[in-house]
């Protein structure tokens, strides 16, 4: 525990000096995607009464506020993960001390899904502001932020460990984030989608995510049972653990 | 008890075998020294004595503790200063040594008085809320350095810690660990730089292709697998084959190098006599000491090894 602790302390220090930066962006890109995405395509959107029930800008920010913790934790798994092992060799360093791989690995992942929610927590800030907010049930979208930071970003923490080059994080932005981001029930039920596709979205961390988020933002029923959709999310971290466990080892203890 | 004992140690990564059953003692208080060509197995055996890197076969023992099983409670005696500086550039100079004290447990109002004193031994005191970034290549080593024995370590264990530094900034790293085996800390460093090793290292062994072949203390090294002293004649660079021939028994050993021939003899003055006296008259003599480098060289042959 101590080291864990000491790791998530030493990744704290250094986001002292760096953090104002990742504030103003936590607060900026919301402002700006409900802007732009809510208020000029749901007026459209608005004006034919579809079935969504509730303006659109209020249906796609418990999505928008989902793909937030998404992004935020899945590059924080990246450039910073393949930074300790290649660039500024932090992992190699903390191994000298006597904490164990488990600990260096764990103490990561934790300060990114404090990041997570940091981002989730600024933007349902935002969210409430901007009155997308309809239920007290809200706040419960942060912890779901964080299962989703957890679900995306602890695979990822192995992948990252695994890859030679920093150019194969684009493959996770191409064929993850972006298409998930679009496809999951972000902008849209998927249910408009066909089949083949609806099980990709289904597939896909980030849609139950949202269903979860949507539940908790607009206090409408989730698309499955929300245990079902918390399980799912489980399920990731649990595959997902001891896969990037095993890549650190590998790097770290061989 | 050694600190460092090993026997028959080994390690092997797939098909290859970086180290091939080394037998090595570290006596508390020592300066020993792991000398030898890249990819000899010097850095394989540093991380295998870190307690980073499982030993494939054999015995290791470090403070009489198993590595594998006791790691943690042999790393927080060790201090390790890691090839590559690898500090965080973010932080400053002070930062960078309490945040790696956390790892150890030391509590922070002590990190943070052990840290300006190790700030100020490593000549670092005036630098310490600097960031690290503008520092220059000696400072950053020193700095290495200065972390590495936040925790108080018994052992010190430096990999190649002048590789890359200037004249100047070596001589400076050299003197702060020579203050350090003064006050009884037992150091453990790899290098290829031969007056590093002889030096600081009180003892050590010539490490080639995994294995060691040879083992002393330098001077004695150098009594044993050179001369005293080594003449180097140079005579034009063509036909040194047929001056070799020429200068056949003078001195104990001699050596053909493209642009030189070396002669290794006891007395160098006496071997120059000779020399001349069988009518030679080399462009250019130089007679000097033997150095390590002329063991080292002899053991693990001149061939480049990349």
């Amino acid at each position: 525990m101590g080291g864990t602790v000491a790791v998530l302390g030493h990744h704290l220090t250094i986001y002292r000096r760096v953090w104002r930066g990742s504030v103003f962006t936590s607060f900026l890109v919301p402002v700006l995607f409900l802007l732009g995405m809510g208020i000029s395509v749901g007026g459209y959107v608005d004006e034919r009464q579809g079935p969504l029930g509730v303006p659109y800008l209020d249906f796609i920010a418990p999505g928008l506020l989902m793909s937030t913790a998404l992004q935020v934790a899945v590059s924080e798994a990246m450039w910073p993960v393949f930074d300790g092992f290649a660039w500024s060799r932090r992992y190699e360093v903390m191994r000298t001390a006597p904490v164990r791989t488990r600990d260096i690995l764990l103490g990561h992942v934790a300060f990114v899904q404090l990041r997570a929610l940091i981002a989730v927590a600024g933007f349902l800030l935002v969210m409430t502001l901007f009155g997308a907010v309809h239920s007290a049930l809200a706040p419960l979208a942060l912890p779901v932020g964080v299962l989703v930071g957890c679900a995306t970003s602890i695979p990822i923490f192995g992948y990252s460990a695994h890859v030679k080059s920093e150019n194969m994080f684009a493959v996770v932005m191409r064929f993850g984030v972006i298409p998930m981001t679009l496809f999951a029930g972000v902008f849209f039920e998927v249910g408009a989608m066909p089949p083949a596709a609806r099980a990709l979205a289904y597939v896909s961390p980030l849609w139950h995510g949202v269903e979860l988020a949507r539940g908790a933002t607009l206090g409408v029923d989730t698309a499955w049972s929300w245990p079902l959709h918390v399980g799912y999310l489980l399920l990731w971290i649990a595959v997902g653990w001891p896969l990037a466990l095993r890549q650190f080892t590998r790097r770290l203890d061989t | 008890m050694s600190l460092i004992e090993a026997q028959g140690l080994v390690k092997r990564f797939g098909d290859f075998t970086a180290v091939d059953g080394i037998d090595v003692r570290v006596e508390a208080g020592e300066a020993f020294g792991f000398l030898g060509p890249n990819g000899a197995g010097k850095s394989s055996t540093m991380r295998m004595v870190g307690c980073v890197s499982p030993p494939t076969d054999g015995q290791l023992r470090i403070f009489g503790m198993d590595p594998v099983r006791d790691g943690p409670a042999i790393r927080s005696r060790l201090g390790v200063c890691p090839q590559q500086d690898s500090l965080d550039l973010e932080l400053t100079c002070l930062e960078n040594l309490t945040v790696y004290a956390r790892y150890f447990g030391i509590p922070r109002k002590v990190a943070r008085e052990r840290a300006r004193e190790l700030l100020d031994f490593v000549q670092l005191g005036d630098r310490a809320d600097s960031p690290v970034e503008p520092l220059s290549g000696g400072m950053k080593r020193r700095l290495v350095i200065a972390r590495a024995l936040i925790n108080e370590p018994e052992i010190v264990l430096l990999d190649e810690p002048t590789t890359g530094l200037d004249p100047q900034a070596r001589h400076l790293v050299w003197e702060r660990l020579f203050r350090l085996k003064q006050r009884g800390v037992t150091l453990v460093l790899t290098t290829h730089y031969m007056d590093e090793a002889e030096q600081l290292c009180d003892r050590l062994v010539v490490m080639d292709a995994g294995k060691i072949v040879a083992e002393d203390a330098p001077r004695a090294l150098i009594e044993r697998y050179s001369t005293r002293e080594v003449v180097e004649l140079r005579f034009g660079l063509d036909g040194l084959d047929t001056y070799a021939d020429k200068l056949a028994g003078v001195g104990e050993r001699l050596e053909v190098l493209p642009d030189r021939i070396l002669l290794y003899a006891a007395d160098g003055d006496d071997a120059v006599a000779q020399v001349h006296g069988r009518g030679l008259t080399p462009s250019s003599v130089l007679v000097r000491r033997s150095t390590l480098e002329d063991v080292f060289l002899h053991l693990t042959g001149r061939t480049l090894v990349d």
